[in-house]
């Protein structure tokens, strides 16, 4: 465990996250998920939690992403804002 | 994203030849690694959970790249269910067999009554066939997952 390296993995994922609530675009925010979902991997792998960063790169960054833009390709904008 | 929407409803979505080149090249080694993430699971990172997601990972980017017409002509609808089936039951039933022959559910070393491999050999392959069996049903539920959302529950043409 570094920590100057926890620190900064720590600072992208708040980024990250700040980002994916913001974004209108529901593609990107999607994106951006996928993006916070390998970085919180690459912070469990730094711990030592191998396994658990396995679940994460798989199931997180892989399908859950691609599951959200199959959702958000079948689903039309209601709201104006 | 609206222009996105519109490629995806006239299927142009990803028709390219170097993303179907590359999948094509992709996919056994996907699926390669995807066995070898189950097989050595109980001794070193990885397992059932992540290896079925890995062979659902090669099954679904299939989809995406060609259409789900290819997908189906790799695994069918019905092959996908007999296999997730088939998972569900290899897990219940070795389980099952632990407490039949005399042990608690799920404890491994109650099998060597069977086959006598010993003890310490039957909770190490016990652990094996149980992998085996949670990797098949969570390769066929996250193919039907991502067939099901890509398709609106239709199962006809994807994205």
């Amino acid at each position: 465990m570094i920590w100057q390296i926890d620190l900064m993995i720590l600072t992208l994922v708040v980024i990250c996250a700040l980002a994916t609530i913001t974004i209108k675009d529901l593609l990107g925010a999607a994106v951006v998920f996928g993006v916070y979902s390998f970085l919180m991997c690459l912070l469990w792998a730094e711990m030592g939690a191998v396994d658990v960063a396995f679940t994460e790169a798989t199931v997180g960054a892989g399908i859950s992403t691609i599951l959200y833009i199959g959702a958000i390709l079948r689903t039309t904008r209601r709201s104006k804002d | 994203m609206k222009q996105l929407q519109e490629k995806a409803k006239q299927r142009q979505l990803g028709d390219s030849l170097i993303i179907k080149t590359a999948v094509r090249l992709m996919v056994p080694f996907i699926q390669l690694f995807g066995l070898y993430v189950i097989v050595h699971g109980h001794y070193s990172p990885g397992g059932g959970f992540q290896g079925g997601v890995i062979l659902g990972a090669s099954f679904i980017l299939l989809a995406l790249a060609f259409d789900m017409k290819t997908s189906f002509k790799h695994m069918s609808e019905k092959v996908n269910a007999i296999l997730g089936n088939l998972g569900a039951a290899i897990f219940i039933g070795v389980g099952l067999i632990c407490a039949l022959v005399g042990g608690l559910f799920l404890d491994y070393s109650a099998l060597n009554i069977i086959i006598p491999l010993g003890p310490v050999e039957w909770r190490s392959f016990g652990i094996f066939l149980v992998e085996v069996g949670v990797g098949l049903a969570v390769m066929s539920i996250m193919v039907l997952l991502y067939w099901n959302i890509s398709s609106s529950g239709k199962m006809d043409e994807g994205l």
